[in-house]
């Protein structure tokens, strides 16, 4: 018997394929986010916002990951420049999107004509946090019903965003939900990240969240 | 719920690494599984069971080393290891900490003949 020594990464093959991905967005000048949160937390519905307040600005594509259905597709058709439904269901990662569906799913869009593309992940704050995807960006939406320990429970998704949109504000008079509190914890995790606090149901908010994110795409440096 | 993919990953690493080596049978396979790398080793082990069946790797073992989540406070530069969940501080009570360790996840070695 011999021993062999390996040290191989054993997400080295997504992360491998992720970085095709970015290369493959830059040479086409398109600004890529990937939007992770729980289910229900107000992924479509930021999408649709942003969508509604950028399309005269930006062509924008959407990547909807769900899986199964495709209800989120139906939601953004006709909105966005063009919309691909992912369904995981069936494939190895059923809980998050991986490299090579995003690899699929380019195949498919209008690259030429995008400038902003958005990736919207299947909802979920444990998996996705491990699989890089191509993206420039990572947003993780929390929502107040949700509770505002979720940067406790969940460290990792939290601890690798670039930015984090607590959705659902109107709710703040019905819930307990210690903005003062989620901020500190998901700061202590990560210093950096960008806050907007928003609500996608009355608008409040919003202005905010898409004056950065069109900062974001018209900065991209690869534009 | 995500180590499907994972697990195939690793058989095919240890494969491609026996073929290169000239082996005819995997023994052991040594695995690096950081404690907040979201894994868990026995959906692995489940999942290496059924993917490896008819391979040169269908009876290795898979041993996982631990790596601990490390931590370091941002405020005093205290090192120290995840103690039941807590992300605070254990000198300072700081909430403000950075992770140094425990995402890894790795193919180290392999025991063949």
């Amino acid at each position: 018997m011999r021993k062999i020594e390996v040290v191989q990464n054993i997400l080295g093959a997504n992360d491998s394929i992720a970085a095709q991905n970015q290369r493959l967005l830059d040479e086409h000048r398109i600004f890529a986010l990937n939007i992770m949160s729980s289910p229900g937390a107000g992924k479509t519905s930021l999408i649709l916002q942003t969508i509604a307040k950028l399309r005269s600005k930006l062509s924008i594509a959407v990547i909807e990951g769900d899986v199964a259905s495709t209800i989120d597709a139906e939601k953004i058709k006709g909105h966005a420049a063009a919309v691909v439904q992912i369904n995981t269901q069936n494939m190895p990662e059923s809980c998050s999107l991986i490299a090579n569906m995003i690899d699929r799913a380019l195949k498919s869009l209008p690259l030429e004509d995008i400038n902003l593309l958005l990736i919207e992940n299947v909802g979920n704050l444990i998996c996705p946090s491990e699989f890089a995807l191509g993206e420039h960006k990572r947003v993780v939406i929390s929502s107040l019903p949700e509770g505002d320990d979720k940067p406790i429970k969940y460290p990792m998704i939290f601890a690798d965003a670039d930015a984090v949109v607590i959705n659902k504000m109107d709710f703040l008079p019905y819930v307990d939900f210690d903005i003062a509190a989620f901020r500190h914890a998901v700061e202590g995790l990560n210093p950096k990240v960008k806050f907007f606090e928003v609500s996608c149901k009355t608008g409040i908010g919003i202005e905010g969240w898409c004056s950065w994110l069109l900062t974001e795409t018209q900065l991209n440096p690869h534009k | 719920m995500h180590e499907l993919g994972v697990t195939q990953s690793i058989v095919n690493i240890v494969l491609d690494k026996a073929k290169e080596a000239q082996a005819s049978k995997i023994v052991q396979i040594n695995l690096v599984a950081g404690e907040l790398a979201g894994f868990v080793p026995e959906c692995i082990q489940f999942y290496f069971d059924i993917l490896s069946k008819d391979t040169i790797a269908q009876e290795a073992s898979l041993i996982f080393i631990p790596a601990p989540a490390q931590l370091r406070c941002r405020n005093c530069s205290t090192s120290f290891h995840l103690q039941n969940t807590l992300w605070s501080c254990p000198k300072c009570d700081s909430q403000s900490v950075e992770i140094i360790g425990g995402r890894e996840l790795y193919v180290e070695s392999m025991e063949v003949e």
